[in-house]
């Protein structure tokens, strides 16, 4: 294993921090371009999440999904500011609170695709209580964690996924904490489509998302999206020959106990790809009674109540 | 019609059956069109400890559980012992004459001891039932009424339960019209039949005439009762019921849920509402509309989970960091409540920011007579200036890159039309970062003072437009008064009747000013009402006098006296009246009733 390694993919450079203006789309046809959000990312030279913004829209593109028919939501954080560069509808919510407000969103209008996306702190650490709900309800949505194992906008300190024995800014003698693993953490949890990207390996990154985006139910994909500027351990060049992809080798996502052996896999070794998938649980969609009369979403819906009901309703006082 | 009014007093433990034995009666009382307030003095536990509820009933409207006590019926020694020394001449006491010895009561209360063993038949559960029928009895109401509303009770239990209760309650009755003496009066007949409602209920009905579509909460005493009734009507109604992980998830749910499209709401109390407070700012930042309601309990922390106080109102005043337009309120009864909720709905759809609704335990689950002809679900909805895509006037412009589409657009009124996902052509991200007319943060790279400061005007101005809406508040009672009693929320019914009885009783002329619009406040009618006061008191159910401080920081008005109650129970009118005569004499501008009931 060589420092040196190159990535096997470009990473996606920066392009200079300037609003630029949407190229005006024919209505009706989607192009790629259609997906380009109002304004250009402000992360740094060579992070990891250029690369999952392109691995998001391409997926988008290649879907064919609308872009009002779509609602990116992420919570705080370099990677939360995701939403605002993908031209779909988007929450730019609080500080580990994504998962929370998208399952509202979702509930309010189970006709849009509802994509979340944010990072390790945001997800696992101070949004780990909804992490772990939202995937039990088995909520049909996709959630992007760009897991690069530290805090970035806060200028570098441990996150719940940091190696232990790394050193951070908050940790200078080295973390002695043991660091989450989701995947394992995802498929205990109640998650049915699990699955690893690495921002080096973008074209597998895209049928990632493409298969969480079409999965009913809750699929998570963390991505290795390394921080170039506070992480010096997790970089491109570290990961790139450690990387093995599951599809590559065989790997059958339906079997849960070979997936978890696989989750658990570090080190020499780090498999991506898909880990574990099932479609026969409903998801709380599926379960909710209310959802399906026929009236479509509940935020369209006309408001109040009929008079058989209102006398109904007086009469159990009586 | 004379005025009758009369209460009933029942205490014994958790789990003797007291609060459905105290529906009964109630639901008896209201079938016969009498007004009725109860109020269930208990302790948090679910087995023993000793609770007391009062049913105050009568002809007129009952605007709070009253002074005085006609019937007692203590289910334990404990009962008795606590509460035989506050029965007064006219009074009765109704116990199991083998479980409970009565102490030395004062003179003309009449002690009625059953033998209940014999009139039960040995079915120890079926004690309250018995008192029931003899209550009844002593109040010259007959037994047929108690008899039919058994039989709506214990349904689910089967036709042989019923037979039995019924017999024992006809028992009971039986034996009272036999060795007990009646009231000289009866319980009166009002002319039509009213139902019962508790505050809870009230707030949940209230939401769902509005329009309510999602409903998310944590568990909480005392708001959960808001939850079961959403819970028991949603497949009925076609609301969306979450309970969710906590509450910092319930509101940021119910916040993802109004952002398209949805009347979302949730109840807590002051802890979990404490957690949401972050998510309420968001409400004011993205400008999604939410309402909630905070059901205040005694605090901080835990506190006293079962008892009421007015005490979170700097916490509604400062929900969340930053400065953003809110909407508070604090209803008065349980009526008001309902009507409440539509009201507050249509506002803050119209001026797209959170509205917090603050009841207290007193009236959230005390039980209030209601008329039927006046929960009215016909209510108006004014959802403001929102574009769903089956139209409400608004065309959505074509194309999947809309840009003439302001989502944040910097109005006169700083109401922008409001776009929900979903919608083609109005693509928008909507962000807590400061963000610019279309959405896009000036918090990072694009950070710009100007725009900044414009957004912030932007979003104050809707405050503006929504005093306009909100009535002011108006004095109750004569112009000219010895003193003026203020205060806000829950208090409104025992401070009238407090007006009422320093009149009546007292000779003292006195008027009220209840303040139920708390943000925005109208400060200047507020002001002019007060400073022609001679002698103003600010009562209120807390220690440091909350509502003081606030009035004034809003009006600079300083009252001359105040009257606090921070013991967790609410005011009785008699404790407002004698605070009122001790402050007049000048001897102190701090008066603190001591609750007698439970020593």
């Amino acid at each position: 294993m060589s420092a040196t390694t190159e990535p096997t993919t470009t990473t996606p450079t920066a392009p200079p921090p300037a609003r630029v203006t949407a190229p005006p789309a024919e209505p009706g046809q989607l192009t790629k371009e259609t997906y380009r959000g109002r304004i250009h990312p402000d992360w740094c030279p060579g992070c990891g999440d250029f690369s999952v913004l392109a691995a998001l829209q391409t997926a988008l593109f290649e879907l064919g999904l609308k872009p009002h028919q779509v609602c990116v939501i992420s919570g705080i954080g370099c990677s939360s500011n995701l939403p605002g560069y993908v031209n779909t509808y988007g929450m730019h919510t609080l500080h580990g609170r994504a998962l929370a407000v998208a399952t509202g969103v979702k509930c309010g209008n189970h006709d849009l695709k509802v994509i979340c996306t944010g990072g390790d702190g945001d997800g696992y650490g101070i949004g780990g209580n909804h992490f772990v709900h939202t995937m039990r309800r088995n909520v049909d949505l996709t959630y992007i964690v760009m897991d690069n194992q530290i805090y970035g906008l806060t200028t570098g300190q441990c996150s719940p996924t940091s190696v232990k024995g790394m050193k951070t800014k908050s940790t200078p003698y080295g973390s002695v904490e043991n660091p989450i693993n989701p995947i394992p953490m995802a498929m205990v949890g109640g998650a049915t489509y699990v699955a690893r990207a690495f921002s080096g390996k973008q074209k597998h990154m895209v049928e990632m998302i493409k298969g969480a985006i079409q999965h009913k139910g809750f699929s998570l994909v963390d991505v290795f999206s390394p921080c170039v500027t506070y992480n010096k351990d997790n970089t491109y060049q570290w990961f790139n020959p450690r990387i093995k992809i599951l599809e590559e080798q065989g790997h059958d996502p339906t079997d849960f106990h070979k997936a978890m052996d696989r989750g658990y896999q570090w080190g020499e070794e780090i498999p991506i790809g898909l880990f574990w998938h099932r479609t026969d649980l409903p998801s709380l969609e599926d379960l909710e009674p209310v959802l399906h009369t026929g009236e479509g979403p509940l935020g369209f819906r006309k408001l109040g109540i009929a008079s058989a009901d209102a006398e109904q309703l007086v009469a159990e006082l009586l | 019609m004379n005025k009758i009014d009369f209460g009933v007093g029942i205490g014994g433990e958790n789990g003797q059956g007291i609060a459905s034995t105290g529906n009964i009666l109630a639901l008896i009382f209201a079938r016969r069109g009498l007004h009725l307030n109860a109020y269930n003095a208990y302790q948090s536990i679910i087995r023993g400890g000793h609770t007391f509820l009062t049913i105050r009933a009568g002809n007129e409207p009952a605007l709070n559980m009253g002074d005085k006590l006609d019937v007692f019926i203590p289910l334990n020694q404990d009962a008795m012992d606590r509460h035989l020394r506050l029965l007064k001449s006219g009074a009765c006491a109704i116990f199991d004459q083998e479980k409970v010895t009565p102490g030395e009561p004062a003179e003309g209360v009449q002690l009625c001891p059953m033998p209940m063993k014999e009139v039960t038949k040995g079915n120890k559960l079926a004690v309250n039932t018995a008192a029931l029928g003899a209550t009844l009895q002593l109040l010259g109401i007959e037994s047929e009424p108690l008899e039919t509303v058994i039989s709506r009770q214990f349904k689910k239990k089967g036709d042989a339960i019923i037979a039995e209760n019924v017999a024992i309650a006809r028992a009971g009755y039986d034996y009272a019209a036999q060795n007990f003496k009646a009231f000289p009066w009866k319980a009166p007949m009002g002319p039509k039949p009213l139902g019962i409602i508790t505050g809870n209920q009230a707030i949940a009905m209230g939401g769902a005439a509005a329009g309510v579509k999602f409903y998310a909460a944590y568990p909480m005493s005392p708001s959960t009762g808001v939850l079961m009734w959403m819970a028991a009507h949603a497949r009925q109604l076609g609301i969306m019921v979450r309970q969710v992980e906590d509450e910092i998830g319930v509101m940021n749910m119910v916040i993802g849920a109004a952002h398209t499209g949805c009347r979302a709401m949730c109840a807590t109390s002051g802890g979990g509402f404490a957690l949401m407070t972050e998510a309420v700012g968001m409400s004011g930042m993205i400008e999604t509309p939410i309402v909630c309601v905070d059901v205040q309990r005694a605090g901080p922390a835990t506190g006293v989970p079962t008892k009421t106080e007015q005490g979170d109102l700097w916490q509604a005043l400062g929900a969340g960091q930053g400065d953003y337009p809110r909407i508070v309120v604090v209803p008065t009864n349980q009526l008001d409540l309902f009507r409440t909720m539509p009201e507050l709905f249509n506002l803050c759809d119209k001026y797209q920011c959170p509205g917090l609704v603050l009841s207290d335990l007193l009236i959230s689950e005390g039980t209030a007579s209601i008329d039927p002809d006046d929960l009215n679900f016909d209510v108006t909805i004014d959802r403001g200036e929102l574009i769903l895509p089956n139209g409400n006037g608004l065309n959505p412009a074509s194309g999947y890159n809309d840009k003439t589409y302001l989502r944040y657009k910097n109005t006169e009124s700083g109401i922008s039309p409001r776009a929900v996902p979903g919608v083609p052509g109005h693509i928008f991200t909507a962000a807590t970062d400061e963000h610019d007319e279309d959405g896009t943060l000036i918090s990072d790279e694009f950070t710009n003072p100007h725009k900044r400061r414009m957004m912030v005007e932007k979003r104050a101005r809707k405050m503006e437009g929504t005093i306009k809406e909100i009535t002011p508040p108006e004095l109750f009672g004569p112009k000219e008064a010895a003193v003026t009693l203020v205060g806000w929320g829950s208090t409104d019914g025992v401070i009238r009747e407090a007006v009422e009885k320093l009149a009546g009783e007292e000779g003292i002329v006195a008027n009220q000013l209840q303040i139920k619009w708390i943000v925005p406040l109208h400060a200047a009618e507020i002001l002019r009402i007060l400073k022609a006061g001679k002698h103003v008191l600010i009562i209120e159910n807390n220690q440091s006098g909350q509502f003081a401080r606030y009035l004034r920081s809003e009006t600079g008005f300083e009252a001359h006296g105040h009257i606090r109650k921070y013991d967790g129970e609410p005011f009785m009118p008699h404790h407002i009246v004698e605070a009122v005569k001790q402050q007049l004499t000048r001897n102190t501008t701090l008066s603190v009733p001591v609750h007698e009931v439970i020593a």
